[in-house]
């Protein structure tokens, strides 16, 4: 197979990895009625968390699983704000990523001072299973996080919300909270769980970035990376399948991009053009996607009894 | 043996008593009826008793124990099953994951066993349903046996219905209440919530009257009558409304001429519909909501734009004209949500005021004074009980009616349109309500009356016109119109069998 395309295929699992966390991640906050605009915030939160005590302890592990925590944490605090005082989600979603946003820079500020080559770290490394095999050897060689992103959190999040009572919940508490809660379900006991899951997982799309692909922490290091996650939700509908899918088309056009400007082209454009290429592609398929697009119905609504 | 005590039950929302201190007892194998008017306290308490309000004074027995009951989880453990009036479905869900919902043993959902054990429970109970079916594709009356299915599915030994006949026609009340009968026979317990007094009589052993949140008496069905209930109820005999019989005018005022239009889907909501409505008249539009009766009045306000076909006012063609014309032509509207027929947060003054703004305008500035005196006015004159410096959204149902009422009538429009006008409103905003259509008709204004209330519409109605999928299936006399028959056309007995009830 042609050597340009076994790299892209490649590098687009790479590139998709944390976009596909943090929009499964969503996908489920979202399906049980909560509209995370945090999202942002929180991935760089991740990202910020996960290299500091990695760098810190020197432990790549126990700074992933900090980050993971505290996407938990922040996901806990969009439900306290969201969910038990019934903040209008908008206020309280961007409320976070500012104050998420915020902190992380702060902290990095404390830590580091200003510098202008950013500290970096030995990231993790990248697995090859088919080392020696062309083709093969090259399309393997992820990282973990690639591989249990693919093949174990997406058929799982499938399986739970679709073939689990707990999946059954988040479903109807997200479509309809009075029938749900009519019908013995805790509907806020929900919110919560998948807002602690979700965090957790656009936490470590997070981390991603910066223990694995960088190994290192940049103020640009997400970039909007949360937003276009967030759009990947509605262009897969509220399926985890289909985001998967939409983060595939993400990573795909994002690698193809790099390889144009890397390819120096002599062309009469600038390459911020091929940079935008990724988000140009993601809202016209979104266009396309959110025509037909099936809200959880009772998104962005706080659940009262009285 | 009482199955449920509630004694001395108090509720108060801010500074409304909607329970004060109510007893109210259910004994085992009975349909209990809990009968009032609207605002009456009678969902609240049963909320209460089903989990979803708490009580600020009170206590709950079941089987003689005192039991705490903080959520619907509660109640379902001590076997109470509700169905609320706006059903507890979630549509995209099929029956089967709408019956097991938050009732399921084990983390794993097979669909197939859960199908199979809703199946087994549905035939158990008499209640036909699919249990592989999407909610959302089932009929009102399908939605409500998923309901009640869903309820015993729980095992619930009380069951409590929220006014459940108010979205059926006559056929599936006449269903239901064969079901209840027979799970009354198999030992279930009934809660009943109506204002309907024929209901009562018909289905319950014995009635709790509520009355502005107090109980005024329990009796037994069978030693009283709806005289006597509505006197409970409502503190005072009631009459109704009487249509007094007159003579029709010959003018034909409203003129539908083959009118199809789209509804929002783009799907064809009315299929070649005709009418006509005669000076002094009211033509009532009696079917099941969702048959097109909302795509009409859009289409006869000028909001919707029909795809073919004529409409006449007053013998000036008015076919896609903008809403602003048509009330020009001498069309008043009252709309089916009446919350949509008001700006909120405007005053009552500046609602009265706003579709006719221009007369209140001098060169584009707004005469406020004048504003004002013609609120103080028409607050006199339709009985509004509101200042005109109220906003909006502070009234009651009742007097947002009359806001509404007044805004359309003061202008004696040539075709008043009501859609739903009663929907909601008590028994004494309704009667005021009605007569003040009536009103309209002696004064020879053309009415169009479409209600899904068939006791409004025979009341009031001249002529009788049934829709059904966007057809008029059929036109009758008010003479030759009773629930039976109206109810067979608006289920589509008569669509389909067109030849069979041809000589009816």
């Amino acid at each position: 197979m042609d050597t340009f395309l076994v790299n892209l295929i490649a590098a687009t699992l790479r590139v998709a990895t944390p976009l596909l966390l943090a929009a499964i991640g969503e996908t489920y906050i979202e399906r049980a009625g909560v509209l995370n605009l945090g999202i942002e915030g929180m991935m760089f939160f991740g990202a910020f968390v996960g290299f500091f005590v990695a760098d810190v302890t020197g432990s790549l592990w126990l700074g992933f699983w900090v980050a993971v925590l505290s996407g938990v944490l922040s996901g806990l605090l969009m439900a306290l704000f969201s969910v038990t005082f019934g903040v209008n989600q908008h206020v309280s979603g961007l409320g976070i990523t500012l104050l998420l946003g915020g902190l992380s820079l702060f902290a990095f500020r404390l830590k580091y001072g200003g510098r202008s080559v950013p500290p970096s770290i030995e990231p993790f490394p990248q697995l090859s299973p088919f080392k020696d095999v062309p083709v093969l050897g090259t399309l393997f060689e992820q990282y973990l996080f690639t591989y249990v992103a693919f093949l174990v959190i997406v058929p799982l999040a499938w399986w739970l919300l679709y073939r689990t009572s707990f999946g059954l919940n988040i479903r109807s508490v997200g479509e309809n909270p009075e029938a749900a809660d009519a019908a013995g379900v805790n509907v806020f006991l929900i919110r919560y769980i998948t807002l602690a899951i979700g965090g957790g997982l656009i936490a470590a799309g997070g981390a991603f970035l910066s223990l694995a692909q960088l190994g290192a922490f940049t103020h640009g290091i997400v970039s909007g990376r949360g937003w276009v996650a967030l759009a990947l939700v509605i262009f897969g509908n509220w399926d985890p399948v289909k985001v998967m899918w939409g983060a595939l088309i993400f990573g795909g056009t994002f690698a193809l991009q790099l390889r144009l400007q890397a390819m120096g082209l002599n062309l009469p454009i600038p390459y911020e053009t091929f940079l935008a290429l990724p988000y140009v592609v993601t809202i016209v398929a979104l266009v396309i996607a959110g025509r037909n697009a099936t809200y959880p119905a009772a998104l962005l609504k706080p659940y009262r009894r009285e | 043996m009482d199955i449920v005590q509630m004694r001395g039950i108090t509720k108060r929302f801010g500074p409304v008593v909607a329970n004060d201190h109510i007893d109210f007892n259910l004994r085992k194998g009975e349909i209990h009826a809990l009968l009032g008017e609207n605002g009456a306290g009678k969902t609240t308490l049963m909320r209460i008793l089903y989990g979803l309000y708490r009580a600020d004074e009170g206590e709950i027995l079941v089987e003689g124990w005192p039991v705490r009951i903080n959520s619907p989880k509660d109640a379902i453990a001590l076997g109470i099953g509700m169905v609320t009036q706006h059903f507890a479905l979630v549509p995209p869900l099929t029956v089967a994951e709408n019956v097991v919902l938050g009732f399921t043993d084990g983390f794993v959902l097979e669909k197939a066993t859960i199908e199979q054990r809703v199946a087994e429970a549905a035939k158990r109970f008499g209640l036909e349903v699919d249990p592989s079916a999407v909610v959302r594709h089932l009929s009102v009356g399908q939605r409500q046996r998923v309901e009640i299915l869903k309820a015993l599915y729980r095992e619930a030994r009380v069951l409590i219905l929220d006014e459940p006949t108010a979205v059926l026609v006559p056929q599936e009340i006449d269903a239901l209440f064969e079901t209840l009968e027979r799970l009354r026979a198999g030992g279930l317990s009934v809660i009943f919530i109506t204002h309907k007094l024929e209901e009562v009589m018909r289905i319950s052993d014995r009635v709790t009257v509520l009355r502005d949140g107090r109980v005024v008496g329990t009796v037994e069905t069978a030693r009283t009558n709806e005289r006597e209930l509505a006197r409970m109820m409502v503190g005072r005999e009631t009459f109704g409304v009487r249509r007094e019989e007159r003579a029709v005018g010959e003018q034909p005022l409203l003129q539908v001429e083959r009118v199809c239009a789209e509804d929002d889907q783009g799907l064809p909501a009315l299929k070649e519909v005709s009418l006509v409505v005669h000076a002094g008249e009211i033509l009532g539009i009696a079917g099941v909501g969702g048959n097109g009766q909302k795509e009409l009045a859009e289409v006869l306000s000028g909001v919707r734009r029909p795809t073919s076909g004529r409409i006449l006012v007053d013998g000036q063609d008015l076919t896609g004209a903008t809403p602003d014309e048509f009330t020009a032509a001498g069309v008043g509207r009252i709309p089916e949500d009446r919350h949509a027929g008001v700006v909120g947060e405007l005053s009552v003054a500046e609602n009265l005021a706003l579709e006719y703004l221009e007369e209140f305008a001098r060169g584009g500035m707004l005469d406020r004074e004048a504003i004002r005196r013609h609120a103080e006015e028409l607050i006199q004159r339709f009985q509004i009980k509101a200042r005109a410096t109220d906003r909006a959204r502070t009234l009651s149902g009742g007097n947002l009616q009359k806001l509404i009422l007044a805004r359309v009538l003061s202008r004696d429009p040539k075709v008043v349109l009501a859609s739903q006008p009663t929907r909601g409103l008590d028994v004494g905003a309704t009667e005021y309500v009605r007569q003040q259509l009536l009103a309209q008709r002696a004064r020879g204004a053309a009415v169009l009356l479409i209600s899904e209330d068939l006791d409004e519409i025979l009341a009031l109605s001249d002529r009788i016109a049934v829709m059904y999928e966007g057809e008029i299936v059929g036109v009758l006399p008010a003479q030759d119109a009773d629930p039976e028959r109206l109810g067979l056309m608006m289920s589509g007995a008569v669509k389909e069998r067109q030849g069979a009830y041809a000589e009816v």
